[in-house]
């Protein structure tokens, strides 16, 4: 059925209200039950769909399903604890639940109505078990905008996106009529672009909107290519009707009619669910030709990346879209005049664009007071790395690295300590212990030499090697240099040999000052954003980190234990002699009798280190 | 001008099936290139010489540009890859919880590099930039089949084990 009034819109949207009457909190416990079950690939590679399958078989078998549905959904963000099921109404947050658990959950829960203890987060502090997703400390200092349907809403239906709102900023938007008022409502509401470099999202909207043309373009970048960051990814896969509203009301505030989401083909699962969004919303009239009987067009097509770092780039992206290879472009006029084919372009990223519905229906006044003062509204952030609560986590902006890291990931694992803070991928840099007090915002994570970046935050403990680190990201953004700017191409080619002689032990101390000029160099005369930040990583690990750079060049040590040129394996007295180093070593370079001190000989040693994971004593250790 | 990209015998019909998409989806320039590639890349397995030249003039592009569209982009390929495609996930987060260990593991048990394929074209061994389940890592995916926590000592395991999955 297609929509044919705003109206109508409303009158659907208050019918549909009760399809989610029972994830409500005023709800109250009865027969009836619905149970949310994440479905994005974090959890998906955790055997989520088997737990789907499980659960929908013993619902079957117990002749529930008028009573109790099973509904997939958007990212919780706790994937440490995945695969995770939200039974409403009780409230009830299970973690790591596996298939075999399904039986469990009819006959205990949904039949006896008892909630089932171990399956229920325990506090590692406390020893306490918590059955409310809201009272577990991960969830505490959260606050969700750009997440505000995952985990409540079934992407894959929609009718659960209207019942939850969608498409009524869209209906605000056409029934005021007044594009311009939209772009200073965003200007007023301080969002700023999400993607990484944090560009007014109103000024670039209203820049678009001045430009005179036959046709106007709205692109999503959701080419997510820092690795680490999954957050983009999310939004797509468990809300991307919030993506396909806010391109439209882009679309009507710069006056476009055609939109484009450039997608990575890596994510095949968000490519999917896009598609049938997009259908859907155009079989209720809600996109493609005049939407909600307004004469307002607006079409989505898909456009697929093909493994390219830089085509994260707004010009790369365009060239990209346009079926050539994706190298930049000069930015002597904007893309706002001329961008893609040449004709006026808006590109936003797609957390940026899940922001917008709210900022509509809230107003700016709402959207401006959260955050901090520079930086309004929320930022998500994939928290990885060596830090106890991996996943995915919505703050307001200017929250605490301390609190991040510490209050919402739970401190870093099996007694490490935590050594730095890893923040915008490959184009940014290291955040030290020092500054872990310091608001994380765009510009006070420019200051101490990082950047937001695309909301990546991978924690290093004391295991982690700096050089190495910085080693890493280099290698990835030589790979991943178009080639086009020759600072780039040949810079970072030099800046990663230079990284490899260090960690082999060959650096001398003249390498450290012409690794920091050549970053310089590069970071002034690169032509695109690729190249003036790929040596970041490099300059804050060396500005940070100087000590474990004079180490290795100096006096030939790694001070983690990690570059294995500049270190030995080496078997302690603590050996009882049980000969299962010797049994697991690949070029048989251990020697000892049964019961006797092993020894390792050097000269053979190639320092995989896979005898030390095989040591019942902690016998074996590197120095 | 008559195609010279060779369609012979049961390449015939994956050219027509490649024709068929192209004509559905009203491919007739250079801006649905990367797409075409796409699903060429679906149907061959890879994008060898004729196809390049078949898809060059479907879209009247020059063949040179459809030469640098695919080797720009490192998701495309012109040369043949194994039956089974693993990939061991290289993003930071499982970078920083050993995924060159695990590399190094497999191109050990493979007795192949990074990029290569086995000589019976049995597995293609590349890394992936993430996957995005970074709370399970390392993680490396053999064709669609995801394995988590992968520890370096288990990957011969693995190995073996999918290969006698697979056959079941």
């Amino acid at each position: 059925m297609k929509i044919d009034s705003i109206n109508t819109l409303r009158e659907i949207h208050q019918e549909k209200l009760p399809l989610l009457a029972l994830r409500k909190a005023e709800a109250s416990v009865g027969k009836e039950r619905v149970l949310m079950v994440c479905g994005v690939a974090g959890c998906l590679s955790a055997n989520a769909q088997e737990l789907m399958d499980a659960l929908n078989k013993e619902i079957k078998a117990h002749n529930l399903e008028s009573l109790v549905s099973v509904e997939t959904t958007g990212c919780f963000g706790f994937c440490a604890e995945g695969p995770i099921i939200r039974v409403f109404p009780d409230d009830a947050f299970y973690v790591r639940v596996k298939p075999e658990d399904a039986q469990r959950i009819v006959e205990e829960h949904l039949i006896a109505g008892k909630i089932i203890d171990d399956l229920l987060y325990l506090n590692p502090e406390t020893q306490e078990r918590i059955l409310k997703m809201e009272d577990i400390p991960f969830y505490k200092k959260q606050f969700k905008i750009a997440l505000r349907n995952c985990g409540i809403i079934n992407p894959l239906k929609i009718d659960e996106t209207i019942a939850g709102g969608g498409y009524l900023a869209l209906a605000q938007v056409l029934e005021e009529n007044n594009p311009e008022k939209v772009c200073q409502d965003l200007i007023k509401s301080g969002l700023r672009g999400r993607g990484g470099g944090g560009f007014p999202t109103g000024l670039k909207w209203d820049a678009t909107r001045k430009s005179e043309a036959d046709q106007k373009y709205v692109i999503c970048n959701a080419d997510e290519g820092d690795p680490g960051a999954f957050m983009d990814r999310s939004i797509l896969e468990g809300d991307p009707h919030s993506v396909l509203e806010a391109m439209a009301i882009c679309g009507y505030a710069i006056g476009a009619n055609k939109g484009f989401i450039y997608i990575r083909a890596e994510y095949p699962l968000a490519i999917s669910r896009l598609e049938i969004a997009i259908e859907q919303a155009k079989e209720l009239g809600v996109l493609g030709s005049d939407i909600l009987g307004t004469g307002f067009d607006f079409d989505i097509e898909l456009r697929y990346g093909a493994g390219a770092f830089v085509c994260g780039e707004e010009t790369a992206l365009m060239r990209s879209i346009e079926g050539k290879r994706g190298e930049p472009f000069n930015k002597i006029v904007f893309p706002s005049e001329k961008g893609l084919w040449g004709k006026p372009t808006c590109t936003n990223n797609v957390e940026t664009f899940a922001n917008i519905s709210p900022i509509i229906l809230k107003g700016h006044e709402w959207f401006s007071s959260i955050g901090s003062e520079k930086s309004k509204g929320t930022k998500v952030f994939a928290m990885g790395g060596k830090i106890n609560n991996v996943g995915l986590v919505e703050v307001p902006m200017g929250t605490t690295l301390r609190e991040m890291i510490y209050e919402i990931g739970g401190g870093i694992p099996d007694g490490h300590e935590f050594k730095a803070a890893q923040t915008g991928g490959p184009s940014g840099g290291v955040i030290p212990a020092k500054f872990l007090d310091i608001p994380v915002e765009y510009d006070s994570l420019l200051e101490i030499g990082s950047m937001m970046g695309s909301g990546g935050l991978i924690v290093l403990d004391d295991t982690d090697c700096m050089v190495n680190i910085a080693k890493f990201y280099l290698e990835f953004t030589c790979e991943e240099s178009c080639g086009k700017c020759s600072p780039c191409r040949i810079g970072t080619t030099r800046l990663l040999e230079i990284l490899e002689k260090i960690t082999r032990g060959q650096g001398t101390e003249e390498d450290l000052i012409i690794l920091e000029n050549l970053s310089n160099v590069i970071k002034d005369t690169s032509l695109c954003g690729l190249g003036k930040t790929a040596p970041n990583p490099v300059l804050s690990t060396l500005k940070y980190y100087h000590d474990e750079y004079v180490a290795h060049v100096v006096d030939k040590k790694c001070p983690a234990g990690v570059c294995k040129d500049l270190l030995q394996v080496v078997i302690t007295d603590e050996c009882i002699g049980c000969t299962k180093c010797a049994r697991i070593c690949p070029v048989d370079c251990i020697s000892g009798n049964v019961k006797e001190l092993h020894v390792i000989d050097q000269t053979q040693c190639t320092k995989c280190q896979a005898c030390i994971s095989q040591c019942p004593t902690n016998a074996i250790v590197t120095i | 001008m008559a195609c010279n990209c060779n369609e012979t015998g049961d390449n015939k019909a994956i050219f027509a099936e490649l024709d068929e998409f192209i004509a559905a989806n009203n491919c007739t320039d250079e801006s649905s290139l990367i797409n075409v590639l796409h699903r060429a890349q679906h149907l061959f397995g890879y994008l060898p010489r004729n196809v390049q030249i078949h898809v060059a003039e479907k879209l009247n592009i020059p063949v040179a540009k459809v030469y640098g569209v695919v080797s720009f982009y490192s998701f495309f390929t012109d040369t043949p890859r194994g039956e089974n495609i693993v990939q061991v996930c290289l993003g930071t987060g499982c970078f920083v919880k050993g995924a060159d260990k695990v590399m190094e593991s497999f191109e050990k048990e493979l007795n192949i590099k990074a990029g290569e394929t086995t000589e019976n074209m049995e597995f293609t061994l590349s890394g992936v930039r993430c996957v995005g389940a970074c709370a399970l890592a390392p993680v490396v995916l053999i064709n669609d089949k995801v394995f988590t926590h992968v520890d370096p000592s288990n990957v011969k395991q693995i190995l073996e084990d999918y290969l006698i999955q697979k056959v079941v």
